[in-house]
């Protein structure tokens, strides 16, 4: 039984394409969000609760150019994660394994996120709270 | 048997643990948690958008509402449980000394905990009127 067990021939013979970037991407991106999202999600929430001095000091690193360069990170993170996701879940169906199928929505998955990015920041822009 | 590639024992095949422990439970709570995730971090993204402003008496007037801190606890919920199962793949895939995997999981463990606790106890206070502006 176990000898019929199948093998790869040529482990350490494969490049870099963009369904393999998309996976790994989908790890990095996914513990970013955890490491750096959840944490700021929690102090936001913390500041808010604790005081008025805590809250600015909050908002001081919010508002920064560093800090900004971290929301637009996040929101793309989040974003790559989500729609990564969303193609793990239909695969997961059984659907989506086919060489093209597999290529072009992992593809997809880079071009949405981008395109969901500007369109979040352009709707915060011109109907969020005007801070940016 | 030559189309048998299952090299589980009898035993585990008719449990369907895989190699054993908790693998299929840990799976399907990462792809429950994906969905909640989903659902609820649209309801935030939007909101984040209506706000007002992101004075701290206006982002307290909005967790004040149960319609805001509920949605916000379940948030905290969902997004600290995927990301707790989600950090223990890397951990396993990447950290091969038993021992120090173990102390890793331990950790992360330590760390979702107190962080989600921190949002959550935040939320809670804020939305039964322990804060004051």
């Amino acid at each position: 039984m176990a000898d019929n067990r199948p093998l790869s021939p040529h482990l350490s013979i494969w490049k870099w394409r963009v369904h393999a970037i998309t996976s790994i991407a989908h790890r990095i991106t996914g513990n970013g969000l955890v490491f750096a999202g959840l944490t700021l999600f929690a102090w936001w929430l913390a500041a808010t609760a604790t005081s008025a001095e805590a809250y600015a000091t909050f908002s001081a690193f919010a508002g920064s150019v560093f800090g900004w360069i971290i929301w637009i990170g996040l929101s793309w993170a989040a974003f790559q994660h989500l729609l990564s996701g969303v193609r793990h879940l239909a695969m997961d169906s059984g659907w989506g394994y086919q060489l093209g199928v597999s290529k072009l929505s992992a593809t997809w998955v880079w071009i949405g996120s981008v395109l969901l990015t500007v369109a979040f920041w352009a709707v915060f822009h011109f109907a969020g709270p005007g801070v940016f | 048997m030559a189309t048998d590639f299952n090299s589980a024992s009898g035993l585990k095949r008719v449990r369907g643990l895989g190699s054993a422990k908790s693998g299929v439970h840990h799976w399907w709570l990462q792809r429950v948690t994906a969905a909640s995730n989903l659902i609820l971090l649209v309801w935030f993204l939007a909101s984040l958008i209506l706000l007002p402003s992101f004075d701290r008496s206006s982002v307290l007037a909005w967790i004040s509402s149960p319609l805001v801190a509920v949605p916000l606890l379940l948030l905290i919920v969902s997004t600290f449980w995927h990301a707790r199962l989600g950090v223990q793949v890397l951990i396993e895939d990447y950290v091969h000394s038993e021992g120090l995997k173990l102390l890793a999981i331990i950790v992360l463990n330590f760390f979702i905990f107190g962080i989600a606790a921190v949002a959550a106890f935040s939320v809670l206070i804020i939305a039964f009127g322990g804060v004051r502006a």
